[in-house]
């Protein structure tokens, strides 16, 4: 019998243990499994091995992965190659950070459930909401949880769905959408890549649950939000968020949004092949009992010291089954935990200069490109970090000549089928320096 | 604000320099317009990177986790996590790469999910997979909507309106159902502990769309009728889904495939020890059988020749169900697992689990009563109740804090009265079993001589891991504060 490291028993403790229960083998636990089901059992015909060979072995796959480090990356669409700081990795590797659960026994998790506390602080002033939960999955689900939420609220079963939305997110949307039973109807968008309000005619928002928009948009564009509400009336202003971009932009807050998602992965999360990703969810104090997922709460102890506890947990599965507000249980709590030391490390001025570097390296190449014979901008509105190209060539030609020289240039949008040509969505992080994007240019110059 | 991050710092500390702007610096109002452009900085800490280091390890030491000690969370299956996991997630080659980069570029990400998803199938006994989902719930989700597609499909759909639910399920499962529109119909549990054949007989008709089962269920018995339950549901046209969370029982030794099951999901971070990290992520995978293949979330990943890509061509597919494909960084954990363990190591899993679970119970139930008075698989119940009539489970739990030890689920499942449900896992040594009872046993003791100990517990002696004394819930209930706020 091999020894496992993760497995303290020895068949000293195993003959031990079976004497107090009685029996004189393992097998006999298993006695209540019928027999025709453990005869069926088939193994996976793999050997155990050491963690050195698993090490080696894993170390080859992952070498046959193209990465961020190996490649200049110009690729976003909703994952972007973000700077990491070093203490983020350090500090959740922290055993009693890692290795714990849900704080259900709250005197012993003081920890978890003061950083949730922060978590949801920061993300109400990003977002300049009043109340945000402590994580959903990703980007996508936040924004189908926020369509049920407004779909249960309102009892109205219409969204109106912003066609410049991310279309990952977009599907993940779909999907709920039909589980649940609700109709979404595009909106399109303008010349400007932004939502094309005269589409926002009074016969459309009859019996409207909510209207959901992305800003900045999948092609980079800013949308501004103002006067939406007030168009929509009650309706749900839903809107999805670039957290990074809110250092610089106004809050959708303050234009009367009713929940704010957005993918959390920017807030010093790495892209880890799209997942653990980090689902931000925020809304106003009126909906907080009908909003799912997580969250901490202050209160004292017996001796009236500061302390925190799951709040209303009323509302989640656990106590109300199938009336809960969501079936969400485990969620992405490490992730948020990435996010808060993100935040608090950039700080209050410094998540403003990340976006501005952002911004102006994102302006600096696009004005380049768009010089470029046989290239030009597909939209005329403003952008954060990322634009789309309308090129001559085809994109995939393109992106090959680019990784050839060391680049991943970016994300052919042919597949997307949203817009008719050829057209590259450039991201641009504060990673990417002058020389770099000249070297870009170059090659696209030459492709 | 109350020792967070917000209540240290000082008006322009700062945690990271950033690098100064290579490119011509642009007036901020040519670029977009100033409506646009934020009034006023997000009030976020102002601190110094030392300040940050020390209060997340100030806080960190707040926390109680698997590496502090037993953790005996029932159905939560709180192993160790193995580092080496952590080291391989994070090499560059899986951590920094962009899941758009394309299939050419990924093959080695592709590889290893392909295998893990075969791996799982085999473990599982079913025949496709999608390693999309983020958790258990999600699983449970996506399991609800592959069923909703066949029926939609067959169009039976206007009658196949009822998911009936034990009622020990998990209460993802209920919530789960209920987002996808079905009508949720509990059934009872028997004198043994176990789904009541009887009551779930007479639900039985062309209105079942499925039944969702835990197995061993959620007291950690094992449903010793499966088989019969399963052909009971089969014969009405309903499929069974089953909560895999509690797979590290059977584990290398019995498949849910082999008992008649279509859909299963497994918690990847339960059974395959991939770390809980205060909450998540975990990942939560559903394999099915042929039957509902076509259904699965897009896109699946294929192999042709030697060759992985992504898949999106499935037309009766539900969709997407993540942004991506599922918590990647979760799968890689998973898969060094199960390649270190191989099927010996799986087996020794369930075989040490069970074993431990029994013990423990074995010892335990000579003090606290056991609903159920028989062998367990990795999980039993006990009750306090007619112990005290002043005493409740929750201060027998908050005493056991100050011996040291992390306390059982307790208060579910909901139909035992004042229950821990106790879940010592594989990965603990005899001797932490016998702290853990002999702590449980002198509390009963306790319980009898001086009440007021487990009232008042925790009394914040210096236990790893414990900050406060008990803590207010009904307050935070009363009045949420659920952020800070500033001058
Ligand atoms: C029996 C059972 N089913 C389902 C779940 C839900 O899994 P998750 O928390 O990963 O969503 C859990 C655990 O939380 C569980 O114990």
């Amino acid at each position: 019998m091999t020894a496992f490291e993760f497995i303290p028993n020895t068949l000293e403790d195993q003959r031990k243990m079976l004497a107090e229960i009685g029996l004189s083998d393992v097998e006999e636990l298993f006695v209540d499994i019928p027999a025709e089901v453990l005869k069926r059992f088939k193994p996976l015909g793999l050997k155990p091995i050491s963690e050195l060979e698993v090490s080696q072995l894993v170390s080859r796959m992952a070498s046959e992965n193209a990465h961020t480090g190996q490649y200049v990356s110009f690729l976003g669409g909703g994952i972007y190659d973000h700077y990491v700081p070093a203490i983020i990795s350090h500090l959740i590797s922290r055993g009693e950070f890692l290795t714990c659960y849900t704080p259900y026994q709250a005197e012993l998790s003081q920890g978890t459930l003061t950083w949730m506390f922060e978590f949801q602080t920061m993300i109400c002033e990003l977002t300049a909401m009043e109340v945000a939960n402590s994580s959903m999955y990703d980007g996508g689900s936040a924004l189908a949880e926020a369509m049920l939420m407004a779909k249960n609220i309102t009892g109205r079963k219409r969204f109106l769905v912003s066609k410049s939305l991310n279309p990952h997110h977009r599907r993940c949307l779909e999907t709920y959408a039909w589980g649940v039973g609700l109709e979404l109807i595009d909106v399109p968008f303008t010349e400007t890549g932004q939502l094309d309000r005269a589409a926002l005619q009074p016969g459309e928002l009859d019996d409207l649950g909510g209207l959901i928009v992305q800003t900045p948009n999948f092609f980079g564009v800013i949308e501004d939000l103002s006067g939406l509400k007030e168009l929509i009336k009650d309706a749900f202003l839903i809107v999805s968020v670039n957290p990074i971009s809110l250092g610089l932009l106004a809050p959708p807050g303050l234009f009367g949004a009713d929940i704010v998602v957005g993918e959390g992965q920017p807030l010093g999360i790495p892209q880890s092949f799209g997942g653990p990703l980090l689902g931000i969810f925020a809304t106003r104090m009126n909906y907080v009992r009908r909003m799912p997922g997580r969250m901490s709460g202050r209160t004292v102890d017996a001796d009236g010291r500061v302390g925190y506890v799951m709040a209303l947990q009323t509302r989640e599965q656990h106590i109300r089954r199938e009336k809960a507000t969501s079936n969400i249980c485990t969620n992405q709590a490490l992730m948020a935990l990435c996010a808060t030391i993100y935040m608090a490390t950039l700080g209050r001025h410094g998540l403003r200069k990340l976006a501005e570097l952002n911004l102006q390296k994102a302006h600096y190449l696009a004005e380049k490109i768009a010089k470029l014979p046989g290239f030009a901008l597909r939209f005329s509105g403003p952008f954060f970090n990322e634009f789309v190209v309308r090129t001559r060539k085809k994109p995939s030609r393109l992106l090959k000549a680019l990784r050839d020289e060391g680049f991943l240039g970016g994300l052919d949008l042919e597949s997307y089928e949203l817009l008719d040509g050829n057209n590259l969505l450039v991201a641009v992080t504060e990673k990417r320096t002058r020389d770099e994007m000249d070297r870009f240019v170059k090659v696209l110059k030459g492709a | 604000m109350g020792n967070t991050i917000f209540d240290i710092g000082e008006e322009n500390r700062i945690g990271l320099r950033l690098p100064a702007l290579d490119v011509p610096e642009r007036n901020l109002t040519e670029l977009i317009p100033a409506e646009l452009i934020r009034k006023e900085d997000p009030k976020l800490p102002q601190v110094s990177q030392v300040e940050v280091v020390r209060h997340y390890t100030r806080l960190s030491r707040m926390n109680y986790g698997v590496d502090s000690g037993i953790y005996p969370l029932g159905s939560c299956t709180m192993k160790y996590n193995p580092r080496i996991n952590e080291d391989l997630a994070r090499l560059p080659g899986f951590a920094h790469a962009h899941p758009l980069q394309g299939d050419e570029l990924s093959q080695g990400a592709l590889k290893l999910m392909y295998e893990l998803g075969e791996y799982l199938c085999v473990i599982g006994g079913m025949d496709a997979i999608s390693l999309q989902p983020a958790a258990g719930a999600h699983g449970e989700l996506t399991g609800m909507l592959l069923i909703k597609k066949h029926f939609e499909r067959t169009k039976e759909l206007h009658r196949r309106t009822k998911i009936l639910l034990p009622d020990s399920a998990h209460g993802t499962n209920p919530a789960s159902a209920a987002m996808c529109g079905f009508e949720v119909v509990p059934i009872p549990s028997d004198a043994r502990g176990l789904v009541d054949l009887q009551a779930l007989k007479a639900h039985l008709d062309e209105s079942v769309a499925g039944i969702m089962l835990t197995n061993p269920n959620t007291l950690g018995l094992f449903e010793t009728d499966i088989l019969e339950i399963t052909k009971l549901i089969h014969d009405v046209g309903g499929f069974v889904y089953y909560d895999g969370a509690n797979l590290n029982a059977i584990v290398g030794r019995a498949r849910p495939g082999d008992m008649g099951v279509d859909i299963v999901h497994y918690n990847l971070h339960k059974t395959f020890s991939t770390p809980h990290g205060g909450g998540g992520p975990g990942a939560g995978p559903v394999a099915v059988v042929k039957k509902l293949e076509p259904y699965l979330p897009v896109p699946r990943i294929v192999k042709n020749g030697n060759r992985y890509s992504l898949d999106y061509e499935y037309p009766h597919s539900i969709g997407k169900i993540h942004s991506f494909y599922g918590n990647f960084g979760v799968l890689v954990r998973a898969y060094a697992y199960i390649r270190m363990m191989g099927d010996e190591g799986l087996k020794a899993v369930s075989t040490n689990a069970v074993l431990n679970a029994n013990y423990l119970r074995v010892r335990l139930s000579k003090v606290y009563k056991a609903p159920y008075d028989r062998l367990c698989m990795h999980e039993f119940v006990l009750t306090t109740k007619g112990m005290s009539e002043e005493i409740r489970t929750l201060d027998v739990a908050k005493r056991l804090i100050d011996y040291g030890v992390h306390p059982s689920s307790i208060y579910f499942p909901l139909i035992v009265p004042e229950v821990m449900m106790i879940e010592p896992t594989e990965t603990v040594s005899k001797e932490e079993l016998d702290y853990f009872a002999d702590a449980l046993i002198k509390v009963a003791q306790e319980m009898r001589e001086n009440p007021q100990l487990l009232k008042e517990a925790p009394h914040a002696v210096p236990v790893y891991g414990a900050s406060v004394r008990r803590l207010d819930e009904v307050r935070a209930a009363k009045e949420p504060i659920l952020r800070g706020h500033f001058p």
